[in-house]
């Protein structure tokens, strides 16, 4: 181990003596650091040090701890009312919330406790987000990272092939697949995952553009690394961070977009229903039933509004400006 | 001479998150009118520091004690209005990064006339005046046209000439000068110096001089101060302290310089690798129909390197020095044969290349940028293994990176860190190792040794130098630092524009060097011929 030079921190502009498990860490094998190994401590990985930055980011954890309750009582919540998804109250036609026969948030026109129906759709809008989120986040990664590697021809015929399926017009989609094999939910997810993915690709591919000509990759060439290596190994890695970022902003903008599908009348079918649904059921009782549209535009909001400041929150703890 | 500048027990320390960190202590010069100090140091020393709390652009989580004098005024308690004013107009500043210093987006007369604007209230025609007069005192050819330029019009020298025709809009009192030169060729940096000098007599201004650079320093300055961690440890007359330095640490930074010799590789050892006639060219236009456009990078070299040869390229930016080295180890397309112990790899595909790709290895020049940041050091390390000897379990992968951690004088017990936690130097010995796992027997060095401050470059070149010595190993050594070329090869090749201005042996080219551009390099980085 030498001496030579002071750390690359930016902490430690000066003399200060280096704090143990700095550059110069102690020799000794370290008892306390986690995950040691044969005397070799183990590194603050830059997912650890992103991690540590954004849980001192208060909105953020917030944020993520309101989340995550949303999605438990979601997943949980129906199984612990008495009320189910279509079962109607024939004492109790758009009532407003009471306690009485259990409607805590009231119910809708048909009897149905509100509630529940809440419950369920946060299912539907959750995992619309989830999987479509998922398809984009994994068909763009691929396909932007081997586009920006490959780069020449292939890649202006690949990118001419997203910037023909932009220039398609999204609703004309949707109303040619439900034509095609009728109404159905999986039909929402491949379509909202079929559109959501042309933009990670552009935000993958830029990355690659850049980080293509750094001399890590460089060095990997010279080491012998095959394409697919260094596409997995070096590439990706290496873009995850926008691309995480940009998946807590797609997460939001498809529960908008499955909402705005519902509210067409293209999206989820009775009896089965959305938070978007349950808004546009809402809309037309909102004079004589105001708590209709209030309930599920609250936990839509709610999570629309945890998403985009968490997504804020990965974005500052993974730039590396601000490390 | 009175004194113009005077720097009294200056303190800055820096309220961060993690803990205040003292950058400057109890720092104290002074500067006389007219006069030059230099303020030098390795990275982290503090200089920078120093020199942006004399001009309070300090960010404010900056807690600034003492004080700063200027014309007897302490600059630590006037009025944020009146420090405008005293920006510009009597300390002005320029910096590093001649290529980011400037607007893009406007025009160059436009930049430097607003400054006329706001100290002056110079404007129309008198302004543009000014401009042109300015831009001509500090050697822009043909002002008229110049001074509606845009920055990128503009080379990294006659940037830097911009900037500091905007530092001298207003007949500043004292220049601070931060690395001014460190972005630049040598023979650029000459000019500048050159400049400085000139300007400095003309205008009668004072001028604190920030540097890294010792041969500078000993042609320039009258006065210089050497700072490490934020501390002056020693300060007087350059000649005084160059001649009799009473400091260990500048003592140290005087010796900081690459000595000796390499052995001479056998005469007889055969030739590894070998080149002809190699030409690469970037295109620049592409068009479907008639022909295109390129850019030649290099044009028609011819070259041999012997087995335990070094053979050292020189040469400015831009002069092809890096795109020759990446040509013959096949990373870049080239024309042209390539011959590596006498079988020709300039036809191999990426697959006929991989079984030589261990025996033909790499080292970068930036160390912070060749290293994944996503991946730990023993997986750096190791990658090559992966690839060329798949049959090794972990564990011996493990063995293999311990040992080339040891080779490289690092503490194996790091190899589970990641490259961020690491300084330039130790990156630059990751490298290395990763180069050397695959025990290469030609090793192509790309200004290894540039990042890195001068007393941490001479350790590396000892390690190299070692690294030669024990494993035997063929350099290709690219670098535009003579003193390291010199310390370093065999051979010398010295490039210009794509082409081989003059080959030779290291004696031949730094004791007699026959063409005037070799020589016009070889003065401008005060490089003395050996016997002096």
């Amino acid at each position: 181990m030498t001496s030579e030079s002071k750390p690359y921190s930016g902490k430690q502009p000066d003399g200060t003596p280096l704090p143990a498990g700095g550059p110069n860490p102690p020799r000794s094998p370290d008892p306390e650091t986690p995950g040691t190994k044969e005397g070799a401590p183990v590194g603050e990985s830059l997912a650890r040090d992103a991690w540590r930055r954004l849980s001192q980011n208060r909105a953020a954890m917030a944020s993520l701890g309101l989340l995550l309750a949303i999605i438990v009582v979601c997943i949980v919540g129906p199984w612990l009312l008495p009320w189910g998804l279509a079962e109607v109250d024939w004492n109790a036609f758009g009532t407003g919330p009471t306690l009485e026969g259990a409607h805590y948030l009231g119910t809708d026109a048909n009897g149905r406790d509100l509630l529940t129906r809440v419950l369920y759709g946060g299912r539907v809008s959750l995992s619309v987000a989830l999987v479509a989120s998922f398809v984009s986040l994994v068909i763009g990664v691929l396909y932007g990272a081997i586009s920006g590697y490959l780069g020449g021809r292939v890649d202006n015929y690949m990118m001419r092939f997203v910037d023909i399926m932009y220039s398609l017009p999204f609703m004309f989609l949707v109303i040619l697949l439900m034509v095609v094999f009728g109404r159905n939910i999986f039909l929402i997810y491949a379509a909202i995952g079929a559109v959501e993915w042309l933009d990670m690709a552009r935000i993958v591919r830029g990355q690659t553009l850049a980080l293509k000509r750094r001399e890590f990759i460089e060095a990997a060439h010279a080491l012998g690394v095959r394409d697919t290596k260094i596409v997995t190994r070096h590439l990706i890695p290496n873009a995850i961070g926008p691309v995480i970022i940009y998946v807590t902003l797609t997460v939001p903008k498809v529960i908008l977009l499955e909402s705005f599908l519902s509210f067409l009348g293209l999206g989820v079918q009775e009896p089965l229903t959305s938070w978007g649904v349950l808004i546009s059921e809402g809309v037309d009782m909102m004079e004589s039933a105001p708590w209709m549209l209030l309930v599920p535009s609250f936990f839509l909001a709610a999570t629309l509004f945890c998403l985009n400041f968490l997504g804020d929150g990965l974005r500052d703890a993974l730039d590396p400006r601000t490390r | 001479m009175s004194t113009l500048l005077e720097i009294d027990k200056l303190s800055v320390t820096f309220q961060l998150p993690t803990g205040p960190v003292t950058a400057v202590k109890d720092v104290s010069f002074t500067i006389a009118e007219g006069e030059t100090l230099a303020l030098v140091g390795e990275s982290g020393s503090g200089k920078s520091v120093t020199s942006t709390a004399a001009m309070r652009l300090l960010p404010e989580l900056a807690e600034t004690t003492g004080a700063i004098r200027f014309n007897g005024e302490n600059l630590l308690e006037v009025t944020p209005k009146r420090m405008r004013r005293v920006r510009g107009n009597d300390i002005s500043m320029i910096f590093q990064e001649p290529m980011t210093s400037l607007n893009p987006l406007h025009r160059i007369g436009r930049q430097i006339g607003e400054v006329l604007v706001k100290h002056k209230q110079l404007t129309g025609n008198a302004n543009r005046q000014r401009v042109l007069e300015l831009l001509n005192q500090v050697g822009i050819p043909e002002p008229e046209r110049r001074i509606d330029s845009y920055p990128y019009e503009l080379s990294g020298g006659q940037r830097q000439r911009v900037m500091i025709a905007m530092a001298l809009a207003c007949e500043p009192k004292l220049l601070i000068a931060d690395e001014p030169t460190t972005a630049l060729d040598v023979t650029v940096q000459a000019q500048i110096l050159e400049l400085l000098k000139s300007l400095q007599a003309e205008y009668g201004m004072a001028i604190l001089f920030i540097t890294h650079d010792l041969s500078i320093v000993r042609h320039f300055a009258d006065h210089v101060a050497v700072m490490r961690y934020g501390e002056v440890v020693e300060s007087g007359r350059t000649l005084e302290v160059f001649d009799n330095p009473r400091h260990d640490y500048t003592r140290m930074l005087l010796d900081a310089i690459p000595r000796g010799r390499k052995e001479p590789a056998p005469a007889d050892s055969p030739v590894l690798l070998s080149g002809h006639d190699i030409k690469v060219r970037f295109p620049l236009k592409k068009r479907l129909f008639g022909k295109s456009e390129y850019f030649e990078a290099v044009r028609g070299i011819d070259l041999s390197i012997r087995r335990g040869q070094t053979l050292g390229i020189v040469g400015e930016s831009g002069s092809g020095k890096s795109t020759l080295g990446r040509a013959l180890l096949r990373l870049l397309k080239s024309e042209g044969d390539i011959r590596f112990e006498d079988a020709d790899i300039s036809g191999l595909d990426k697959s006929g290349m991989r079984p030589l790709r261990s025996r033909l290895q790499v080292v970068f020049q930036d160390p912070f940028g060749s290293l994944s940041p996503r991946m730990t050091v023993g997986d750096i390390i190791s990658e090559g293994l992966k690839v060329h000897h798949p049959e090794m379990n972990r564990r011996q992968r493990e063995a293999e990176v311990i040992a080339a951690l040891e080779e490289v004088a690092l503490d194996p017990a790091m190899r589970n860190r990641y490259p961020h936690e690491f300084s330039g130097g130790q990156r630059q010995r990751i490298a290395i190792a990763r180069a050397l796992i695959l025990k290469p027997e030609l090793l192509l060095l790309d200004e290894p040794t540039s990042a890195l401050d001068r007393s941490v470059q001479v350790r590396v070149i000892d390690l190299l130098r070692d690294l030669q010595k024990k494993h035997g190993l063929t350099y290709l050594f690219i670098s535009h630092d003579l003193s390291v070329v010199r310390a370093l090869s065999d051979d010398v090749m010295v490039m210009k524009e794509g082409r081989v201005i003059e080959h030779g042996s290291v004696d031949a080219i730094f004791n007699h060097p026959r063409e005037a551009y070799t020589q016009a390099l070889l003065k401008a980085a005060f490089i003395e011929s050996e016997a002096a």
